[in-house]
Order: C-alpha cells, then sequence, then structure tokens
C-alpha cells in the first residue's frame, strides 16, 4: 500500500477519538498487531539507545521492500513503534527515507516527538531509517 | 476522599500557597507533583530573593569596592553562615559553595588522588546514586587503588557485618549515601562514620536525599565530608554545598584553578587563597548561593520536625493506599525509610504508568533512578517512584491512586 494511504489511514482512525485517554487506548490496541521480532534477534545489539523501556528493532529486506519486526516491554512504546511499522514496513528503501514522520504530530501523538522524552521514538526512526539506508546501498551494490 | 490531615503541627493549605506552581494545571488537571527526590519546588519567599538579587544588587562578589559589590558579598556570605548554622558546622569556611552534590563529590574525589596508591582502599556503598559511584572508580582508575562495595540486603539496607569485614582492609575512605534516593533508605551513618573513624578512614556522607527531611549537625556526627545540593530543599538549581573538617580542606589540594582562589600570582608561582576562597574558583553562582540560604531559613521556618512528622504520616498513608493496588510491589525497607515510594505493578513496565498519569496532571519518576545496581539487585529494568514533600497533602495520595489503578486497568 502507498505509504501517504496508510499515513492518512491512521490521521482518519485517530481522528475518531475526542480525548487522550481514548487515543493511547488505540495505541496499545495497535501494539498487540505488531509484528514481533523473531526471538534470535531480540539481542542487546538489537536494542534501540534512549529509551526508558526496551526496544527491540530488526529489518529485512523481501522483493526490494524492507520488512521490519520489534518488540518492546513497554505497551505504549509497542503501540509507538507498531505505528511506525505500520508506515514504513513494506516500502522500499528510498520511500522510507523520504517519508517524514508529521504524520505523528497529526494523530495527536505530537508528546512523543521531542527528542528529549525518554520514549525513544526518535531514536527509533533514526533506526528505521537507518535499516533502510543500509539496505538502499545493498540494493544499489 | 480523606483530606483529613490531622495529627500535623502546620497547615498544608497556607504551606502550599506559598509554592506557585502547585497551582497550575497540567493536561487539564491541576498538577500533583511527586517527584519531589528529583528536585522540589521553590517557595515565593525564594523566588522574591531571586528576583531582588537581579533587581537590585546583581554584582560581582569579593573585591568590588562599590556598593553593589559590597551588598552581593554581604548576602552570600550571610548566606554561608546560615548554611554553617544549619549544618552546625564549627566554622563558615569548612562550608564550600559548588554548583551541588556531584561537584561537591569530585571535588574531594580529585583531591584524594594525590593521597591514593595501588595499596589502598576505598569502600562505597551499594545503595549509591551513580554521581557517588562513577567519580571513584574515576579515581581508582587514576590512582590504582581498589573500589569495593558494602552490600545491601534483600530490603534493601546495607549489611553492616559486611561492613565490619571491609573494614578491617583497612579502608582511606567510606562513601554512603545519607539516605537512599531510589529507595528511600535511611542508612545507619553514625554508626559508620564511627567505624570507619576507628580503623582510620576519613567518611563522605552525600545528604543530598537526606537534607529535604532531617537537619544534620556535622559536628555532632564528626563526619569528614558532608555533602549536598540547593535544590533538593527548595532552593535553586545549580548551588549546593562541600562541608568539610578544617584540617581536610587544608590538607586538599585545589579543585579548579582560576580567579577568586588564588592569592598571589606571578608566572613563576601562585598561592592560594585562604578557606573558602581556595575552593571556590571563578566567579560562583552568586543568587544561586544567597537563595540557598532563603531556602534553608524558609524550611527552618516550618521546622525539621514539623516536616519530618507530616511526611511520615504522608509514606504511611500512601504506602496502605498503594498496597491495597493488585499486584502492587514495594522496594526498599518497611522502616527506617524517608518519603519515598519505589514501586512496580505486575504486569505493567513502570513507563507506561509514568505516561499515563503523566496525562492526569501527576508527576512522578519512572526508570533506574540513576541507581542501576541496585536495579540490578532487585532484577527489574526500573522502578516508579513517588516521593512527597511537606507540601503535598492525602487528598493528592487519594488522586494518584485512583490514576495508578486506572492507569493499571488501561495497561493491562
Amino acid at each position: 500500500m502507498n505509504i501517504k494511504t496508510i499515513k492518512d489511514e491512521l490521521i482518519d482512525e485517530f481522528s475518531m477519538f475526542d480525548d487522550w485517554m481514548e487515543r493511547y487506548e488505540y495505541m496499545i490496541e495497535l501494539g498487540k498487531s505488531l509484528p514481533i521480532i523473531d526471538s534470535k534477534f531480540k539481542t542487546d545489539d538489537n536494542i534501540i539507545k534512549g529509551c526508558q523501556s526496551k526496544v527491540w528493532l530488526h529489518a529485512d529486506l523481501e522483493n526490494d521492500k524492507v520488512v521490519y519486526s520489534a518488540d518492546s516491554d513497554a505497551i505504549i512504546t509497542k503501540g509507538i513503534v507498531a505505528i511506525l511499522i505500520r508506515v514504513f514496513s513494506n516500502q522500499n528503501p528510498d520511500t522510507i527515507l523520504k517519508t517524514n514522520t508529521d504524520f505523528i504530530d497529526e494523530i495527536g501523538l505530537k508528546e512523543h516527538l521531542s527528542p528529549t522524552r525518554a520514549n525513544g521514538l526518535v531514536s527509533m526512526i533514526k533506526q528505521i531509517k537507518m535499516y533502510a539506508l543500509a539496505y538502499q546501498t545493498q540494493i544499489g551494490l | 476522599m480523606n483530606d483529613q490531615n490531622s495529627n500535623t503541627l502546620f497547615d498544608v493549605e497556607t504551606i502550599r500557597n506559598d509554592f506557585p506552581i502547585l497551582s497550575r494545571t497540567v493536561n487539564g488537571k491541576p498538577l500533583i507533583y511527586l517527584d519531589n527526590a528529583a528536585t522540589s519546588q521553590t517557595p515565593q519567599q525564594v523566588i522574591d530573593v531571586i528576583v531582588d538579587y537581579y533587581s537590585n544588587y546583581n554584582s560581582n562578589i569579593h573585591r568590588g569596592v562599590h556598593t553593589l559589590s559590597q551588598e552581593a558579598t554581604d548576602k552570600y556570605e550571610n548566606a554561608r553562615h546560615t548554611i554553617q548554622k544549619h549544618f552546625n558546622a564549627a566554622h563558615a569556611h569548612e562550608i564550600i559553595f559548588t554548583s551541588g552534590t556531584t561537584h561537591s563529590i569530585n571535588l574531594v574525589a580529585n583531591g584524594f588522588a594525590s593521597f591514593l596508591t595501588e595499596n589502598d582502599t576505598i569502600l562505597v556503598s551499594a545503595l549509591e546514586h551513580h554521581s557517588n559511584i562513577v567519580p571513584w572508580q574515576m579515581l581508582c582508575e587514576k590512582t590504582k587503588a581498589s573500589l569495593k562495595v558494602i552490600p545491601m540486603t534483600s530490603e534493601g539496607s546495607l549489611d553492616m557485618n559486611a561492613y565490619d569485614e571491609l573494614l578491617l582492609l583497612n579502608p582511606k575512605l567510606v562513601f554512603v549515601n545519607h539516605i537512599s534516593n531510589a529507595l528511600g533508605t535511611i542508612n545507619p551513618i553514625e554508626e559508620m562514620i564511627e567505624k570507619a573513624h576507628k580503623v582510620g578512614a576519613a567518611i563522605l556522607i552525600d545528604g543530598a536525599q537526606a537534607c529535604p527531611h532531617i537537619k544534620p549537625d556535622v559536628q555532632a556526627l564528626d563526619v569528614d565530608f558532608y555533602v549536598t545540593s540547593g535544590h533538593k530543599m527548595c532552593g535553586p538549581t545549580g548551588v549546593g554545598m562541600l562541608y568539610a573538617k578544617e584540617s581536610w580542606l587544608h590538607k586538599l589540594p585545589p579543585y579548579q584553578g582560576g580567579g577568586e582562589m588564588i592569592s598571589e600570582v606571578t608566572f613563576e608561582k601562585t598561592t592560594y587563597a585562604g578557606l573558602p576562597h581556595k575552593f571556590e574558583a571563578g566567579t560562583p553562582n552568586i543568587c544561586g548561593g544567597i537563595a540557598f540560604g532563603a531556602a534553608i531559613d524558609y524550611m527552618n521556618g516550618i521546622g525539621f520536625e514539623a516536616i519530618a512528622t507530616y511526611e511520615h504520616e504522608l509514606l504511611e498513608y500512601a504506602t496502605e493506599k498503594l498496597n491495597a493496588i493488585e499486584g502492587m510491589r514495594i522496594y526498599g525497607p518497611k522502616t527506617d525509610k524517608t518519603s519515598v515510594i519505589s514501586f512496580n505493578i505486575e504486569g505493567v513496565h513502570a513507563y507506561d504508568i509514568g505516561t499515563i498519569i503523566d496525562k492526569l496532571g501527576i508527576a512522578i519518576r519512572t526508570g533506574q533512578h540513576c541507581a542501576q545496581p541496585i536495579m540490578d539487585y532487585f532484577e527489574v529494568s526500573g522502578t516508579a517512584r513517588a516521593s512527597f514533600c511537606f507540601y503535598n497533602t492525602k487528598k493528592e495520595i487519594d488522586t494518584f491512586v485512583e490514576g495508578l489503578k486506572k492507569a493499571a486497568m488501561m495497561l493491562r
């Protein structure tokens, strides 16, 4: 699916909620659909630094598309990473690298975007893009 | 809701009026500030002192002949006397202004580098904040001295039998916090100081977590070094103090070179200034020092006995209410602790709890509390920590507990 369509879908879904509690409950719900990282990749090397909770992220290249999987020991963080993966997974590296994260603001989770927040959203995005960059280089070679 | 702050020696509502920040809202809810062990809030009386300094007599201290400089110098030195009196130091020059506890500890650690060799041992307790571990590790790297750890019991108290055994190694120095920041444990420092001195060791007590709750008497304790920060006791950030016995201050070399700390300077040789200026290089945090003094005056105005009694009441009330939450685990000792509760709710990550209750206007701390070794001991990745101050109320605790229940329901 086109990355723009996915972003619009998410913005639509979150716009149904009036208050923060419903938004968080939905985010927690989304966390349950997270493609869970294979246990063999759930290593210390794959832990994203800068998060108060543990987040493991892995990416494979399938048909020139980057497919992400992750996990976290905190349920809200799991929701955040699930939202990111829904947007970025199954896209080609170029698209991932060009996509901005304005949608986070538009779904009402702007507070998580500050680089000083302990949830490490910024670090997660950085890691997602690092994988895309690595696979882009690999495809180009 | 129970807001009967009975048996208290003061009126908490009147006290709350002194703290402007307590009437703000966070995420549309009245702020409930339970992160006091990280930093305490500032009363209007202290804010006024800061405004007065910058509005009326801001200038550089010492050596200035003009009126503003003399006024600022007087107030700064008066603050030093206030601190001296508060801690019952024998001399005002035994109080060194620093930027805070971490700076104070580094000053002492740096000084000891010239006294230690590879044959020496220093002891540090397992209950320490990172700021009281890392400087000693750096010191040991530099001097090749060995660092030994006084272990903790499963209750979260120090193992005193192990301490006795470690003292047989004849350590040069012992470092322990008065009260643990992660668990609130009150360490038996009187006994530890006496025992350290019996084997000829010097002892430094980190009082950052103790000073908001109790009034230490450094002469009665016979402690060599006692350190604390202003911002934990209603003062501003960026200022703190080192108390050291005069004899130690003569022995220790200066920490930093610069203005203020010198007597005579030629390119061949510099003579250092007398105490306390030898350790106060450069323009200090003048306003901060004066405000630190004002904060101590403010707290003494309420009275430490009244503070301790009221905070203990809050602690007992909160502990009982929290224990009623399903899956609650509280870490640390049951007695001999200050108003800090470090906890987890089974099946829920501390970070998630902190995030949800922040939405309800409640500020607590989550994570490792700069005390990773303690977290490793309890085999947890972190805890949630609520810490209470004399301006908190039982009603706030009720709201906090309701918030936790709500969070647990959402998160399980």
